[in-house]
């Protein structure tokens, strides 16, 4: 490597380390501390210098990294293994994937924790499954997609509290209220693309948590909504001493009560949800409405001189976008007992975009994969608290620097005829 | 068969269309030459309803198609080959097609479609799992006329086909849409800056200037013609 090159990549590492600690001075190194009276600033120097240190490091490392444009070994093995998998290694992969998934529950290191975490995770690939047929399939890009999870749950709630119903009847009913508002959000966007879309979406994200914080005689504002009734296995309720006259799921089945078994059907609930959002968008895909979908992505003007009604195909990607979103919702719902509009801000949507999108745009086992990552990134870094955001954000910027079209960019074709293999 | 009557499109304040007239009969090839912003391309989107007609009217078998609703358009047989082909890159030369045949009662004769086109095109029959930007610039605006086809259309509409193709592959292209014609009985309106390929192949043949049409004839006529040799055939000098 030239001497030049040194200098010029040492330069740039300093210039990096500045900003780092323009960042990371205050962020890191200004402390507050409550102490009696009032709050105190602990200053702590010594991480900042730290984390400075390593950015510079990395940058360095990088820069050289590119000159003699090779990988890092560890790096490049890293990133090979995951070019290996390609969409057809992808089935073999999903199917060992979903049983895992399915006996995950008795495994002998499963608790109570695993249990939490893999129904978040698997709330967040059903999410990321709906939002990909809108995003990955029909390329609308949709940032409020939070919106719909909040109708959803808030629907469900609202029925169930009011009503009284189960929740096998008020799920699809919070399904069809999020698919309407999917239609709303549609009508007023069918003109636009791209940023101005996303723009517009953020807005529609925006709107519905402040109608929630603010409209107190429904939604009961920022206290949310308690006492949402816990969904019962098909009629027998997970409870530890059940009414007079009425069986309850261990009493039923004659097993040791736990609260275990809630959980453990909850899981389940979750992963037949998830399951049934991904068959959906496999088998819509290959018929016309999906085709349409991905043929609009692609370009909307041939897209008409071919007679593909866009209105139409963009509702309805919208529509059933919102619907799973929905259904994702009511989980969500009957899963805390307790929502408010706290649980519906704009993070939420990021998050489920930034799974979409690193998972590879329309890949549906990237989505499981970028959940994973993302969602288990948050929940092993979680002793660092404040700070488990930027770990979040470090894999964010790790997978777009070495998968820039996500983890699995290849989009298997949907049509393979004729015993055409490859 | 397809009858524009004074036809005026604007963008925005700009108008692109002064009154166009022209009429093109069932089993014909009708070719509209002219020079770049002449409104071309305009009119054939105004066709297909994707742009609006401020004034005058199209008619489609006696049928008022101006304005209508672009899918509808399709629907009654009018299919465009848009210019720049406009082909789906990221889906295979197989979905490519199957996405022609979407207003087609929903690909019920699909098979049969297919093969009529991997009859017309070979190559794309070697190249079906392949993805549509893979192809070359020849291949691709097969794929988009093969495409079109899909939907069985009365009319085909084809706006540049020769744009940005080797000249080997124009002749082919060329002879394709005279099979199209001849064999398949399918009324072809081409819109071409190759004046010379395009008054060949026509029967009769249209020029536009600045939105209006200047000169009209048979393909033979034009070719002859003095004026339209100095402006857009080589070779000519005017007087």
């Amino acid at each position: 490597m030239e001497k030049q090159d040194i200098i010029k990549s040492f330069k740039d590492s300093l210039f990096t380390g500045l900003i780092a600690l323009a960042l990371f001075g205050p962020i890191v190194g200004l402390r507050t501390v409550s102490k009696g009276e009032g709050l105190f600033i602990t200053p702590q120097w010594g991480i900042v210098f730290l984390l400075v240190g390593l950015c510079i490091l990395g940058r360095f490392l990088i820069n050289i990294n590119s000159a003699k444009r090779t990988e890092f070994k560890f790096l490049s093995s890293f990133s090979s293994k995951f070019a290996h998998i390609t969409e057809d290694k992808a089935k073999h992969f999903a199917i060992t994937g979903i049983l895992f998934a399915v006996v995950f529950p008795f495994l002998p290191f499963t608790d109570r924790y695993f249990m939490d975490v893999a129904i978040m995770i698997l709330t967040y690939i059903m999410l990321g499954w709906g939002l990909n047929i809108v995003v990955g399939l029909a390329g609308l890009l949709d940032l409020g997609y939070v919106a719909f999870y909040a109708v959803g749950a808030y629907s469900y709630a609202l029925i169930a509290t009011t009503f009284g119903w189960s929740f096998w009847i008020c799920l699809p009913l919070a399904g069809v209220f999020a698919a309407f508002f999917g239609i709303l959000l549609g009508f007023p966007v069918l003109r636009l693309r791209g940023d101005y879309l996303a723009i517009v979406t953020l807005g529609f994200g925006e709107i519905i948590r402040i109608i929630l914080i603010n409209w107190y005689e429904v939604t009961n504002g920022p206290d949310g909504i308690t006492g949402i009734p816990r969904p019962s296995f098909f009629g027998l309720p997970f409870k530890r001493s059940p009414d007079e006259g009425e069986a309850s799921f261990h009493t039923f089945f004659g097993l040791e009560y736990s609260t275990m078994h809630r959980i453990i059907f909850l899981y389940y609930l979750i992963l037949v949800l998830a399951l049934i959002t991904n068959y959906f968008t496999l088998k819509i895909r290959k018929l016309p409405v999906g085709r349409a979908w991905e043929a609009l992505r692609e370009d909307e003007i041939a897209c008409k001189s071919l007679g593909v009604n866009p209105t139409n195909t963009k509702l309805t990607a919208f529509a059933i976008g919102a619907m799973f979103g929905g259904f994702a919702g009511s989980f969500f719902a009957t899963r805390q007992a307790f929502i408010s509009p706290e649980s519906f801000t704009f993070i939420e949507s990021a998050i489920i975009v930034a799974i979409v999108v690193l998972g590879g745009m329309g890949s549906q086992t990237g989505v499981v994969l970028a959940s994973i990552f993302l969602i288990g990134i948050t929940e092993i870094f979680r002793d660092l608290e404040q700070f488990r955001m930027i770990a979040f954000g470090g894999a964010m910027v790790l997978i777009m620097v070495f998968k820039p079209k996500g983890i699995l960019a290849n989009r298997k074709p949907t049509i393979l005829m004729h015993g055409d293999k490859k | 068969m397809l009858k524009i009557t004074n036809v005026e499109t604007f963008y925005g304040k700009i108008q692109a269309l002064r009154g166009v007239d022209i009429d093109v009969n069932d089993g014909e090839i009708v070719s509209l030459i002219g020079s770049n912003g002449a409104g071309k391309s305009t009119l054939l989107m105004t066709i297909s309803g994707v742009n609006k007609a401020r004034s005058g009217n199209i008619t489609f078998n006696g049928e008022r198609i101006e304005n209508r609703e672009p899918h509808k358009i399709v629907d009654l047989g009018i299919c465009q080959v848009p210019e720049g082909r406009r082909i789906f890159s990221r889906l295979t030369v197989e979905e490519n097609l199957r996405l022609g045949s979407f207003t087609n009662e929903k690909g019920k004769h699909f098979e049969t479609d297919i093969k009529d086109v991997y009859d017309l095109f070979p190559v794309l029959s070697d190249r079906k799992t392949q993805r549509g930007g893979t192809l070359s610039g020849g291949e691709q605006q097969m794929l988009a006329i093969g495409r079109a086809l899909m939907s069985k259309p009365k009319v085909l509409l084809l706006d540049e086909p020769s744009l940005g193709i080797a000249p080997k592959l124009v002749n082919q292209i060329f002879a394709s849409i005279k099979n199209i014609n001849k064999e398949k009985n399918v009324t072809i309106f081409l819109v071409e800056q190759n004046a010379k390929k395009a008054l060949e192949l026509a029967d009769r043949a249209y020029v536009l200037v600045n939105g209006k049409v200047t000169i009209m004839g048979s393909g033979q006529e034009l070719l002859k013609n003095k004026d339209i040799q100095a402006a857009y055939l080589e070779g000519g000098t005017k007087n």
